[in-house]
């Protein structure tokens, strides 16, 4: 009994030792991190140490693109970079962050920076990049990257969502060029005329990702363009998703899921749909897996408030505990300068995230021409921390819209983003 | 205890005493090394991690750091009884993965005692290859078979097409939120519940939800789980098999026992050890499931019907940076295992027997050292 009492002191002693120690080194390093915490403080940390640039790639393409990229930028600098090609970003930028080493420079997605920059991780740099390249950048991406009023990181690239038409079954239909579609009822009629045996007119992913296309065409989005005011439930939103389902119930749209496929990409390509909502990664997808389908990009039908569509897009973070903020800077402005954005545009089919690049990008890819024209009236999706949990759900949920009322989807999405704030 | 007995009749008590003390000190120093690792790499962790579930550390620099906050059990009522999504989220992962262990334990310990004595059969020839073939899925990686899992249940795949030339209509597998029971009532023309369980819920998820069923998506994994598992525990039972005596059987046969009542009441009560033993790890193991959710649904689709709170906690601190609420998950989730695991061990427990039978038990005991 003695034995065991003795025992149990000496264990908790060490554990609590440990701890102890451990906490003097980890306060240290947290210190050291908050001198260097930037929230536009225009002191960047500069040293010789190299950088690293952590990337989620898309692929080999991608990767050597970027590679290449920085080791230009390295030679003329002569600062040491190393591209690290995530296997699991998330979890890599978290990881880096925790332990108070995070890569330089970082892809973030509009659905990370909230928390990121809620907890101090980013360098908010986005007013310290000269002017001229400030300017460039589409206002509308700037939007996507700017977190309680500060302009956070430079858009790196971006996507927009169209109408991808299999011109073979287009054809067969007896539809020419004259009848892409204008309007939702245009599109509800070539959708039906396109439903011909195992094809179904319209095959998308059942997502707020795709469906949110046609909020914005009925002039709503989950929230206001500065994420300020929530309005997932306005008439707008109850609208398009009645639209979506109406199209579901007609059997003229299915979901990519619910004819057996991953995305609406691959029930396209697989000709289980004649038309589909996507973005410009799908030259890349059809390219590698379905080169012989034959296909054309066309802006979406104009909702009852015009033209509309969703963007999605990725910055260059540069982490708060970098001990090299100046050359990264230096580096960010040097991948998103026009030449390097077109590089990766020929590279790997992204569009460019500045306004000058836009002329010879349409040039270099004319068929792709209404991504780009999409940026006009494109729409992002929310910056609030928190918002990818409940983007996730309303997926689910999405994803159920045919034998589910629209209102209580969007009533639990509105409970859902409001508690966010 | 018979060394121990042996020890003391050789050595007087004093000396006895002193000689132990060394021993002590040579144990500490030689269990050190695996302590030390232990409690740096297990321990603290641990430690470190039940912080995190009282702290607002927001996932930057230590947890230990001057900029995070004792913030009580604010992470805990946020899942518990926050009324939000998180709550919502834990309620749905705790429903799913009860389904699971309500489904998974019986049927892998029920597979795995029907294996082992089949395999244990003296007649059975080849046993050998069974042996190794009913193991075989447990030493796959759980990734391979998870993959090959989507391939099997795809809509178009080969579960659906054998169920077709049965004119049955298989389900669309890994995209399908519905429930099993809620499908089952759906056919019997029952497609809501009654006021009195929509009305009311626990953690954010109506009673009518709780009694959903596992989804299809999640009986792929329940079917997945047994047939890897159950070649583990098959071994287990293998083991305990053949360390019972055959006389007990022998007489069993003499009484004229059957073979099903010699069984039930002979070879079933002296496996209660190995029971116990199967029963926990079956229980830990899915409680914790973790990597099957991780590469057949990555977000806990459909309609989060394979969430779990393990593929939760990991999500919430990685993905949305909610590590407060994160390491909450995981700590609810222990006292839910260590509770099950108690829970189990009462209704397992050897419960006082007759004088008479205590005596017939005495002999296989003996055999079995």
């Amino acid at each position: 009994m003695n034995r065991r009492i003795t025992r149990s002191l000496l264990m908790g002693t060490l554990a609590a030792a440990t701890v102890a120690a451990l906490a003097g080194c980890g306060g240290s390093g947290f210190g050291g991190g908050s001198d260097n915490g930037g929230s536009g403080s225009s002191k960047l940390t500069s040293s010789k140490d190299p950088l690293t640039v952590l990337i989620g790639s898309s692929g080999d393409a991608e990767t050597a693109a970027v590679k290449s990229a920085v080791a230009d930028w390295s030679t003329s600098s002569g600062t040491g970079a190393t591209v690290i090609p995530a296997s699991n970003l998330d979890q890599q930028l978290a990881q880096g962050f925790a332990a108070s080493k995070p890569a330089d420079v970082f892809y973030l997605s509009t659905g990370s920076l909230p928390g990121y920059a809620a907890n101090g991780s980013l360098l908010a740099y986005g007013d310290q990049l000269p002017g001229d390249l400030k300017s460039d950048f589409y206002p509308s991406l700037v939007k996507n990257f700017t977190y309680d009023g500060k302009f956070y990181c430079a858009p790196k690239d971006f996507s927009t969502l169209q109408l991808i038409i299999n011109t073979d079954k287009w054809a067969a239909a007896g539809l020419t060029d004259a009848d892409y579609p204008k309007t939702w009822d245009d599109l509800a009629a070539v959708a039906e005329k396109l439903t011909v045996g195992g094809t179904t007119g319209l095959v998308v992913s059942g997502q707020y990702e795709r469906l949110g296309a046609f909020m914005v065409q009925a002039g709503g989005n989950l929230t206001n363009a500065d994420s300020t005011k929530v309005t997932a439930d306005s008439q707008a939103n109850i609208d398009a998703l009645t639209y979506a389902q109406s199209l579901l119930k007609a059997g003229s749209m299915k979901f990519a899921a619910d004819v057996g496929t991953g995305w609406g990409g691959e029930a396209f390509g697989k000709g289980l749909g004649a038309m589909t909502i996507e973005g410009n990664w799908i030259s890349g997808g059809m390219q590698a897996d379905y080169p012989n389908v034959k296909y054309k990009v066309v802006p979406l039908p104009d909702g009852p408030k015009g033209a509309g569509t969703l963007q999605f897009t990725n910055c260059w973070g540069i982490a708060a505990d970098s001990p090299n903020q100046k050359a990264a800077l230096d580096l960010v402005e040097k991948l998103t300068s026009k030449d390097d954005q077109l590089a990766f545009a020929k590279a790997f089919g992204v569009m460019p995230s500045i306004q000058s690049a836009a002329s010879d990008w349409k040039s270099e890819f004319p068929q792709f021409a209404p991504f780009l024209e999409a940026a006009d009236y494109a729409q992002g999706t929310p910056t609030l921390k928190g918002v990818a949990a409940v983007i996730t759900d309303l997926d689910g949920k999405i994803a159920q819209l045919k034998t589910t009322d629209p209102k209580t989807i969007l009533t639990s999405a509105q409970t859902n983003l409001e508690a966010l704030k | 205890m018979s060394t121990a007995a042996a020890g003391a009749r050789r050595a007087p008590g004093r000396r006895r005493g002193s000689i132990r003390k060394g021993e002590a000190t040579t144990g500490w120093i030689f269990t050190a090394p695996m302590l030390i690792l232990l409690g740096l790499f297990l321990v603290v962790p641990i430690l470190m991690a039940l912080w995190v579930s009282f702290s607002d550390w927001g996932g930057r620099g230590s947890p230990f750091g001057s900029g995070v906050h004792f913030i009580g059990l604010e992470n805990y009522r946020s899942v518990t009884s926050g009324g939000g999504l998180a709550e919502q989220d834990f309620g749905t992962a705790l429903r799913n993965n009860l389904w699971y262990v309500i489904a998974v334990v019986p049927l892998q310990t029920a597979l795995a005692l029907l294996l082992a004595v089949l395999v244990n059969n003296r007649r059975l020839r080849g046993s050998g290859f069974f042996r190794t073939a009913f193991y075989f899925p447990s030493v796959t990686s759980s990734v391979a078979i998870t993959v090959l899992w989507l391939f099997l249940f795809s809509t178009t795949g080969a579960i659906n097409k054998a169920l077709s030339w049965l004119h049955v209509n298989g389900p669309n597998w890994f995209n399908e939120p519905q429930g099993v029971l809620h499908a089952i009532l759906g056919a019997l023309g029952v497609h809501t519940g009654p006021a009195a369980l929509t009305g009311h819920g626990f953690l954010g998820v109506s009673w009518w939800d709780w009694l959903a069923g596992p989804s299809w998506a999640m009986t792929a994994l329940i079917l997945m789980a047994v047939f890897t598992t159950s070649g583990t525990f098959m071994l287990l039972f293998l083991a305990a098999l053949q360390n019972l005596a055959g006389d007990l059987q022998e007489a069993g046969m003499v009484d004229g026992a059957t073979a099903w009542e010699r069984f039930r009441f002979i070879t079933l009560p002296q496996l209660r050890p190995t029971l116990f033993t199967v029963i926990t790890l079956g229980l830990i193991g899915c409680w914790q499931v973790f990597d099957q959710v991780l590469v057949a649904t990555p977000s806990g689709g459909p309609g989060k019907t394979t969430l779990t709170p393990a593929f939760l906690s990991y999500q919430s601190s990685f993905k949305n940076q909610e590590w407060g609420q994160g390491s909450a998950i995981a700590f609810i989730l222990f006292v839910i295992i260590v509770a099950f695991t108690l829970i189990q061990r009462w209704v397992l427990a050897e419960r006082p027997i007759s004088r008479g039978r205590r005596l017939n038990a005495l002999p296989a005991k003996g055999a079995g050292k």
